[in-house]
């Protein structure tokens, strides 16, 4: 039989297969034809999400397990090692925390297992009262989450525990289904890095053109960076759709300058905005570099509310500010927080970040970038600056990329495993 | 369309952006105003490095440099039409 068997392969025509090559470096990367959702070429898009049990959606699934503080990383690390289909999300914080440095901690550890993409949540703390306080926050969502305390039980009986519960919830998770959802049930939040004179130019842009045809199909969309901001204030405070809206967001920017700045500068900005990169690249004043910034929220949309750190928006749809850092892995951890399900991020010199629970579009304008960092983007929009595209053709391609990780595509980011997850850490510690 | 040598944001910037590597001195650059789609000649007076600003018109000293159509600074040199405008020719008025 064996011998029939060998004959009978052997007499096989071409192969089938792609050849094996004999030195790696010159594979060819094959690229399957597209079988994704086609995204309606013009005018609103749908996209297939999770409907929450309060009513919100998500494009992801993540059954987390998530630590109250820095001490039970390692629990929750061996529970997600044990149980497949689930994520840890460490973190250095959460002990001797107060006043309102603790209330954005818990803020936001309660926003990022509430967050819509989040199927179910396992928490794991130290002691058992603040467990049970994130546990009751992300209760409020009408999710399933459980919470374990490792003092009097130890690591071995709490991994254990935890495991069965997490196993419980990933059989019930994986079961869900994705649904036709309007983009009005959408949030998205923008935030770019690694800036050069591409990002103004094209790439942030193309996220402000983005900007301007989800805000009036009614989707939530949120921008932040308090210090970039810096040089475009007074412009940035008229592009609120009220006077109270304005005025919120100078009070906001105000307070950055008179708590953060001015308590610890050792001279004025200009010595590090822009930086001596930014000038190399030829930005001049402080101005230029944040109104290039300013760009990614569009030529019309205004935003309707100013947001502390992590805290979710009220007001209905429409475009928020978020008094956030401008460090990449902090300002999209608030706004995932937040409540946000996708983020854009335009890079010039290529910033590679990605976040545990919400997908990261990276795009860039900056051909180098595309040419040597090709693993870290998802759209290339660098045919702006040859003119073989505008800004409306970039939007669209942008809308598109986005639909398409809406429907599960996983970004650069993801597939990587980039996932920074940074608190924001408002002062030290008692 | 021909790839532009640099490009200009909205119609009343007063500089646009080099995108090209070879704009040196004396060269004729084409440009594309990004906002009405449309093409316009300057000659560079300066070689202009990819990613820095060349002047659209005659700035004077203290004339205000207007780039994503707002004010980005002000010229402490003049600066002909066609030359390089950067950090040696141009200053933010806040400090």
């Amino acid at each position: 039989m064996a011998t029939k068997v060998a004959k009978k392969t052997a007499k096989v025509g071409t192969p089938k297969g792609p050849k094996v090559p004999v030195r790696v470096e010159d594979a060819p990367v094959v690229i399957p034809a597209p079988r994704y959702l086609k995204t309606k070429s013009r005018g609103k898009p749908t996209f297939q999400g999770y409907r929450r049990e309060n009513g919100r959606v998500g494009v992801r699934n993540h059954v987390i397990i998530l630590p109250l503080d820095d001490l039970s990383n390692s629990a929750c690390e061996a529970v997600a090692h044990n149980v497949k289909g689930t994520m840890a999300l460490p973190h250095p914080y959460g002990r001797l925390q107060f006043g309102e440095d603790l209330d954005l901690h818990f803020r936001t550890l309660i926003g990022t297992g509430a967050n819509a993409n989040v199927a179910a949540v396992v928490v794991i703390g130290i002691e058992p009262g603040w467990t049970q306080r994130i546990v009751d926050g992300i209760a409020e969502a009408g999710k399933p989450v459980a919470g374990f305390a490792i003092e009097q039980n130890g690591d071995h009986k709490v991994i254990s525990a935890a495991s069965r519960q997490a196993r419980e919830f990933v059989h019930w998770a994986t079961e869900l289904q994705r649904q036709e959802c309007s983009v009005k049930d959408l949030w998205v939040s923008v935030k770019c890095g690694e800036s050069d004179t591409t990002s103004g130019l094209a790439s942030n842009p193309t996220v402000g053109n983005f900007i301007d045809k989800m805000d009036v199909w009614g989707a939530t969309t949120c921008f932040g960076e308090t210090s970039e901001i810096t040089g475009a204030e007074m412009v940035c405070a008229t592009r609120g759709k009220t006077k109270a809206a304005g005025k919120k967001f100078m009070k906001t920017w105000q307070a950055y300058m008179d708590e953060v700045i001015e308590p610890y500068k050792t001279s004025d900005l200009s010595d590090s905005q822009p930086t001596k990169g930014n000038i190399e690249g030829g930005l001049t004043t402080i101005e230029e570099k944040a109104f290039g910034n300013l760009e990614k929220i569009g030529k019309k949309t205004q935003y309707v509310d100013v947001l502390g750190p992590a805290e979710a928006p009220r007001r209905g749809p429409g475009l928020y500010f978020m008094d956030t850092s401008s460090a990449a892995a902090e300002c999209v951890t608030l706004q995932a927080a937040a409540g946000f399900v996708v983020h854009l991020f335009p890079t010039g010199q290529g910033n590679v970040i990605g976040n545990p629970i919400e997908p990261v579009i990276k795009l860039t304008a900056n051909p180098r970038t595309v040419r040597t960092m090709s693993e870290h983007v998802d759209l290339d929009v660098s045919g702006i600056l040859r003119r073989e595209m505008n800004f409306d053709q970039a939007g669209d391609a942008l809308i598109d990329m986005c639909i398409r990780t809406c429907n599960g595509r996983y970004t650069a980011a993801e597939a990587l495993g980039h996932r920074e997850f940074v608190l924001t850490k408002l002062y030290r510690s008692a | 369309m021909a790839a532009p040598d640099f490009l200009v944001h909205d119609t009343v910037d007063t500089v646009g952006v080099v995108v090209v590597e070879n704009a040196a001195k004396g060269k004729k650059l084409s440009g594309w105003v990004m906002e009405n789609d449309k093409t316009i000649h300057i000659t560079s007076v300066n070689a202009v490095p990819l990613g820095h600003k060349v002047a659209l018109k005659p700035i004077k000293k203290g004339d205000t440099i207007i780039k994503y159509g707002h004010d980005i600074g002000h010229a402490v040199a003049d600066i002909p039409k066609g030359g390089h405008v950067h950090v040696h020719n141009v200053k933010t008025k806040r400090w």
